[in-house]
């Protein structure tokens, strides 16, 4: 009870006090912060849209591809492995998963995924960066995967075992068990496990900034270079000088909060409303 | 009454002791990442000799500006000069001492790592994004001898605001209108093209990993890694080699009254790199504030007379330039300007 009340005020007092330091920013900026695409120190021009399509476009990338390799982990470790030696080695490699430090992940990028992206680039004629969006949506699909995947697990060895019996018994396959029973049944749980995982890649920092590319301008091109709203604060808050441009990081921070809750309150009613089905 | 007469004595005994006798006096500096190797030994050896502990953090120049601001460090550093504007928000008049010179590099990514000879226009357009291919005419005129391949360029810029950055537009701005409007000189700048790396090793890592890139470091990073990197015609019509000796031959030209306004940078000098510039640190003008103990305010104006001067022998060791002699006089003078309840900390 204690900790619920302190956990809200803290919420709250975090809150303010974003808005409360980026007040001048959010004065000199106006509504263009939304829906500008310059970001310029030089000329205090302040616009956070390259950020904000930066963020989304790696989150949700990592989440389809997050979601495909946790749906086969939780298959395997759900039906097939339920219990045993592999099963136990399988376990704790996803769960240690969770454990590595975030820096780590980085450069596991740099030298793994960058190279593998750029030989990529370089076969379909795309300027071979290696480092970009799609770089950093690879290796954060990985940092969240421990979470959904042990999610994933979770749900599909829940799922009642009269009912897969039932479905065999009626001369399914154990792969349509699998696609029409099992999956359809552990359904809300799984999604309930990525939606909680994106919350990790939205405000995931260090990795990203290390593979994402660094550039300021907006772009849809996921193979390019790109930036989220945590690695632009992460790169730029201990050198900016001036009072606009400090607050306008803070800005960033705040709208980064306000994306967040409004992600997790629509994964919130996503996960209702398909467990109500 | 007795008791308390001997008690009054003891805590005057023990406040004498901690200020005069106990002689450990702790400063507490911030700010620029570039010299913090210097200064770190600079700090060390003066620790060694004098027994003055200073705890530097080097946290950036626009926090060490910022740290200085709200007077929660003895001094400040910074790789820029503070803006005249920026000047005004702080509480008190303070002064910039330069303590070292640097100067930033063209490193890039070439099979067979050759030296390349550039000049400030084509600089600008490479960062500009109007010269695409390192096979471009105007740079196979340039260097005869090398064989440039069809490859296309991969600008790479800092991603975090920096002091670099900040020399680096600023030569830029000098030598390419087309940069000034549409660039222009900062910290941290909306580039036109490019990739960003974190700090100088993010930079090095991704031009030596791309190939094509080309980007800019700070030449003791350059010296360090065995990255190639290029030489620049300066003003006079030479092609400079980047060294500690063209670095510190750049502030050859004659010194202004106010050694704040010296550029270095696209620098008069025959001989001089043009890309080159001083590091500062920052003390406020008058020390007599928060009842800062006078000891202190000595100790620290002496230890940084002893930088400009004795310590400035570990300068080229580590690969810094060192102050050129013009320079050290104007120091010199600023660091008597230095006051404490109105008089010259330093005679």
């Amino acid at each position: 009870m204690l900790g619920g009340i302190a956990v809200s005020v803290l919420l709250i007092a975090i809150f303010f006090s974003l808005l409360l330091s980026s007040r001048s920013a959010l004065v000199a900026n106006g509504f263009r912060f939304l829906t500008g695409a310059t970001w310029d120190p030089v000329t205090d021009t302040f616009q956070s849209l390259p950020f904000v399509i930066g963020t989304l476009l790696t989150s949700l990338v990592a989440l389809v591809i997050a979601t495909v390799l946790s749906l086969a982990l939780g298959v395997l470790m759900g039906e097939y492995f339920r219990s045993g030696l592999f099963a136990g080695i399988m376990r704790t490699a996803v769960e240690l998963l969770a454990g590595i430090p975030s820096v780590v992940y980085g450069f596991i990028g740099l030298f793994f995924f960058v190279p593998a992206v750029r030989v990529i680039q370089t076969a379909i004629g795309a300027p071979p960066y290696g480092v970009g969006i799609f770089t950093s949506a690879l290796l954060l699909a990985f940092m969240i995967l421990p979470y959904s995947a042990s999610i994933g697990r979770e749900m599909i060895s829940l799922v009642p075992a009269d009912l897969k019996e039932a479905a065999l018994s009626l001369g399914a396959t154990p792969s349509e068990t699998i696609w029409k029973v099992t999956l359809p049944y552990a359904r809300s749980g799984i999604l309930g496990g990525v939606l909680l995982s994106l919350g990790r890649a939205l405000g995931e920092t260090m990795a990203v900034t290390m593979v994402i590319g660094n550039s300021n301008s907006l772009t849809f091109d996921i193979l390019g270079p790109g930036n989220t709203m945590a690695s632009v604060i992460a790169n730029e808050f201990s050198e900016a000088s001036s009072n606009v441009y400090l607050g306008s990081l803070i800005e960033i921070a705040l709208l980064l909060f306000v994306i967040s809750t409004l992600i997790n309150i629509a994964g919130k009613i996503v996960v209702n409303r398909m467990a109500a089905v | 009454m007795k008791l308390s007469r001997i008690a009054v004595l003891a805590l005057v005994l023990c406040a004498a002791a901690a200020l005069g006798f106990g002689q450990s006096i702790e400063l507490v500096g911030a700010g620029a990442t570039f010299p913090a190797p210097f200064y770190t030994k600079l700090f060390d050896e003066y620790n060694k000799q004098f027994g003055v502990k200073v705890n530097y953090q080097a946290i950036g120049s626009g926090g060490g500006q910022t740290q200085l601001k709200n007077k929660t460090v003895d001094f400040g550093a910074s790789d820029v000069v503070v803006t005249d504007e920026n000047a005004k928000s702080f509480p008190m008049p303070f002064l910039s001492i330069p303590m070292v010179a640097g100067s930033v590099v063209i490193t890039y990514n070439l099979p067979g790592s050759p030296e390349l000879k550039l000049t400030p226009d084509i600089v600008a357009d490479i960062f500009l994004g109007t010269i695409k291919k390192w096979n471009d005419g105007r740079i196979v005129a340039l260097n005869p001898s090398v064989k440039l391949p069809n490859t296309a360029m991969t600008v790479v810029h800092r991603s975090d605001g920096s002091g670099t950055t900040a020399v680096f537009s600023d030569y830029l701005a000098k030598v390419s209108a087309d940069w000034k409007t549409r660039v222009g000189v900062g910290q941290s700048l909306n580039w036109p093209v490019g990739v960003g790396g974190k700090g100088n090793p993010g930079v090095a890592g991704l031009v030596k990993q791309l190939p094509g890139g080309v980007g800019y470091v700070e030449l003791i990073y350059a010296l360090q890694n065995n990255m190639p990197y290029a030489l620049l015609k300066n003003k006079s019509g030479a092609f400079i080699k980047a060294s500690l000796a063209s670095t510190s031959e750049a502030a050859n030209v004659t010194i202004p009254v106010d050694v704040t306004k010296v550029s270095l940078t696209d620098s008069d000098a025959a001989a001089g790199y043009p890309i080159s510039t001083f590091t500062w640190l920052l003390v406020y003008a008058e020390q007599n504030y928060d009842n800062r103990p006078k000891a202190k305010v000595e100790a620290m104006m002496k230890m940084i007379w002893w930088m400009t001067h004795e310590g400035q022998q570990y300068a080229e060791v580590l690969s810094y330039a060192k102050l050129p002699k013009a320079v050290v006089d104007k120091a010199e003078a600023i660091l008597r300007a230095v006051t404490y309840g109105g008089a010259p900390v330093l005679k």
